[in-house]
């Protein structure tokens, strides 16, 4: 057990610098940042003066070494673009991501599963049909559009919810929070809506199916037999047994929907790090660029290592090394 | 526990606070980007100066219509006996946000510090030699040499209070390349019509009226409380001005004018922008690369270029690509600059036949293929209007390969002369010929020519450029533009295309003219 951890946590290691290390081969062909940093006034000498000073002269190897150096103790550099501490302008932007991340997985389980559960009990039934079919939208339409839409339909047609921002926020400690505030909470919808979506009917697709295959088994017709009421049957029986593979997926799905933040957070200009990657991206700032392609990076590692060690707790077999090759 | 509950307390009252001042008259503003930092002199771009110019104060600035007008000093002229030498008069009885007053000593210290190595404004002041105070509300400019664009320079040169700056060490301007956060990056001392209350990067801004303003009585400063929210997606920013969460708009994509405009209760403002779209051709080479023709440079003959400008279309730009938002134009200056003549500006018109004819008289009958670098992202429907320039050029056999990137990779090339032909826009933010030919026009060198990507170099104008510098005598000067000018439609080295026109979206009750340095002044709004 304790090996399988070391290894997992080597791998990692090595998973994480090569995201680096691949990162800093792309930003050679971003752009040039001395550009953005210097006005359009600025001469030749200063031109010079600043790409010494950056240090961007050398070769991308050295560049590459330092910025792991660096990185190893807690140092992300400053951002090009506002000059301010990259892992303090990630910290700051971290809550908005997270919050909404969680509104969305929250939403994209609880209503996919519901959903999943309505249409595999009444799979005949017009409404079920209505929402399968429906549902393709959230696997075909791209998020901005999405987040377009809503924007056009609940903001600007029916005023109901605002069509951009985080609304109010109160701070505790480090961590701001929409949580606690009524503007906060209304502009939590439709941004989490939109990013969850995609999530959401994949869950129910998921949950109906397997659903489905569940209320054929033998242990279901026998509680029928028994005279149990349905919602026993349904919520008591059959759920339980769908849900192993649902808790997988949505597991990995929560570190998509971090990482993927980014188009939703830019249509709802959400202060989160989506956004501040993407203004990274327009400046081609690369400290914080490299920062949040690493934060990702980590994300991903850890949710996978997470995963791997509830297999480890859920199947003996794993464990005792049989299907070791299953688990990787 | 307790400390939660006393934050949210606080939250809770301040909530309560905002929405009492709301009652008076707030406005909610958006644009695509946020200022890049407080510090007045730490930047030179422009979303950065429009919130200074809310704040901080320079001695004299553009007002909405473009015209200089006195700010912090009250009149200006250089000294009878040393045209070296500008005196400026100073406003008496004006006080900075913290009550300290505004003297001579101020503007000294302020001029000294955008002069250090760290200021992003310093290029701008390098004709000053020296700063002097003469007495409390006198001041002295001393130039190397007489200097007659002086004034043009100061429109964004920001006046902080020196015991403010200096007590909390802030000496300095940012050194934004080196990554500093400095208390003045994060903190406001200014004379202006408004007090920063509180700001969160990228997210929130709020300002309020500043009550002891000097102006008051003299401006409508109808606005009491200014709420600044950079909405970066355009769509996003137009529902917000559509669903009324915000007041007023920058940036109005040209696709939702009508949106915008068919609304009731909004209104779109329009009027043209001191920005000129372009393309540049390497001149100068004897060979290019991009192109198709061994040996030679089709771009060094100017039949070639003459034909290419007659070949443009603008008409046909400005109604199907920019839905009549454009001016078109035939020269590389905005109406607003000094030099602009209404003979320059007059637009040509298309013959394909006459062109053709020119093409073969320069032996390029057959046509050629060439390269062309266009942004993607940098101004209104730039890559639209390079495919519609692709279509133009192929009637003259011309055959153009586009190639759009993003703005990040399409300067660097402009810069680095790895480009032969390209698309670039210009504003002149001193209103005068000069800075197109020193940016432009002159050969580069060292301290010019630095975004001159046609590698055009003629001895007999670069000395004429220079000269503009130091000539007094205006209407000597003037002549000297004229005659330069000349020279550039001659030898046709630009393909001008159009002005761009700028739009402002906001609430019918809002009087506010657009300004064409895209800076709003919010003291001059009326609502």
């Amino acid at each position: 057990m304790l090996f399988i951890i070391l290894r997992r946590l080597l791998q990692a290691i090595v998973v994480l610098l090569l995201v680096a290390l691949v990162a800093f081969t792309i930003f050679r062909y971003i752009g040039d940042p001395v550009e953005s940093l210097l006005g359009q006034e600025a001469t030749e000498a200063d031109r010079r003066a600043l790409i010494d000073r950056l240090g961007l002269d050398d070769p991308i190897p050295v560049q590459y070494l330092r910025f792991v150096t660096n990185a190893l103790q807690g140092d992300f550099g400053v951002s090009y673009r506002t000059a301010e501490q990259v892992s303090g302008l990630i910290a700051e932007r971290l809550p908005a991501t997270l919050e909404l991340a969680l509104v969305s997985a929250l939403f994209a389980l609880v209503v996919g599963t519901l959903l999943g559960i309505y249409t595999a009990i009444y799979r005949d039934g017009f409404v079920a049909h209505t929402i399968m079919s429906s549902s393709l939208i959230g696997v075909s339409l791209p998020t901005f559009l999405i987040g377009v839409l809503l924007i056009w339909v609940f903001a600007v047609e029916l005023g109901w919810l605002p069509s951009f921002g985080r609304g109010e926020t109160v701070q505790i400690g480090f961590w701001s929070t929409g949580f606690l505030t009524a503007s906060g909470l209304k502009s939590l919808i439709l941004p989490a809506i939109t990013l969850g979506l995609y999530q959401m009917t994949l869950i129910m697709r998921l949950v109906r199916a397997e659903m489905l295959e569940v209320l054929r088994q033998d242990f279901i017709r026998f509680a029928r037999a028994r005279g149990l009421p349905d919602r026993v049957v349904y919520f008591g029986h059959a759920l339980k047994n769908t849900l192993v593979p649902v808790i997988t997926v949505a597991g990995l799905q929560l570190g998509a929907i971090v990482a993927f933040a980014i188009i939703t957070e830019t249509v709802f200009q959400w202060p989160g790090v989506g956004l501040l990657f993407v203004n990274a991206v327009f400046f081609v700032d690369i400290p914080v660029m490299s920062a949040y392609l690493l934060l990702v990076g980590t994300v991903f590692v850890v949710i996978n290592l997470i995963v791997d060690l509830l297999y480890l707790a859920i199947d003996p077999r794993i464990r005792d090394g049989q299907l070791r090759r299953k688990a990787t | 526990m307790k400390t939660l509950t006393t934050r949210l307390a606080i939250g809770v009252a301040a909530g309560l606070l905002v929405s009492s001042l709301a009652s008076a008259e707030t406005l909610r503003w958006a644009r695509s980007g946020d200022s890049l930092t407080l510090d007045p002199h730490a930047q030179n771009e422009g979303p950065t100066h429009t919130l200074a110019h809310q704040i901080y104060e320079p001695l004299l600035h553009r007002d909405m219509a473009g015209q200089i007008t006195p700010a912090l000093a009250t009149s200006w002229k250089a000294l009878d006996d040393n045209p070296n030498v500008w005196r400026f008069q100073l406003r008496k009885g004006v006080k900075f946000h913290d009550q300290s007053a505004f003297t001579a000593e101020d503007v000294v210290y302020s001029f000294k510090r955008a002069m250090k190595p760290t200021s992003a404004m310093k290029e701008l002041l390098t004709s000053i030699k020296d700063v002097r105070m003469v007495d409390d509300h006198t001041v002295d400019f001393e130039t190397n040499g007489p200097n007659p664009l002086l004034i043009n320079n100061l429109t964004n040169l920001f006046i902080m209070d020196s015991g403010w700056t200096e007590k909390n060490g802030a000496g300095d301007p940012q050194d934004v390349a080196a990554g500093e956060t400095t208390f003045s990056s994060q903190n406001t001392n200014g004379t202006g019509a408004y007090v920063l209350i509180s700001r969160t990067p990228d997210q929130k801004t709020v300002l309020k009226a500043n009550p002891n303003y000097w102006g008051v009585g003299q401006f409508p400063l109808d606005v009491s409380e200014i709420v600044y929210t950079p909405i970066q997606s355009a769509a996003t920013r137009v529902a917000a001005l559509l669903s009324g969460e915000v007041d007023f708009i920058q940036d109005v994509p040209v696709q939702d004018l009508r949106r915008v405009a068919g609304q009731s209760g909004l209104k779109v403002v329009t009027a043209a922008q001191n920005r000129v779209i372009f393309f540049g051709m390497n001149v100068g080479d004897s060979d290019i690369e991009s192109d198709n023709v061994s040996g030679k440079n089709p771009f060094a003959d100017v039949r070639v270029r003459r034909a290419m400008n007659m070949a443009i279309n603008r008409d046909a730009i400005k109604k199907v690509v920019m839905r009549d938002q454009s001016s078109p134009t035939n020269v590389i200056m905005p109406p607003f600059v000094n030099g602009w003549t209404a003979e320059l500006d007059k637009v040509p018109s298309v013959n394909v036949a006459e062109a053709k004819k020119m093409m073969e008289a320069a032996g390029y009958g057959d046509g050629f293929s060439v390269t062309l670098n266009c942004p993607n992202d940098r101004y209104i429907n730039d890559e639209a209007i390079c495919q519609a320039v692709v279509g133009m050029f192929g009637q003259i056999g011309i055959k153009v390969n586009l190639d759009a990137k993003p703005k990040a990779q399409h300067f660097p090339l402009i810069k680095n002369k790895t480009t032969d032909f390209y698309m670039l826009g210009w504003g002149v933010p001193t209103f005068d010929s000069h800075y197109i030919f020193n940016f432009l026009v002159h050969s580069t060198t060292e301290n010019r020519g630095s975004w001159n990507g046609t590698r055009y170099s003629n001895p007999e104008i670069d000395p004429k450029i220079v000269a503009l510098e130091s000539e007094t005598d205006l209407a000597k000067r003037d002549a000297i533009i004229a005659e330069i000018w000349q020279q550039v439609q001659e030898d046709q080295i630009y393909l001008p295309v159009h002005n761009q026109v700028l739009n402002w979206g906001m609430k019918d009750g809002i009087q506010f003219d657009v300004q064409p340095e895209d800076q709003p002044h919010f003291k001059y709004l009326k609502m």
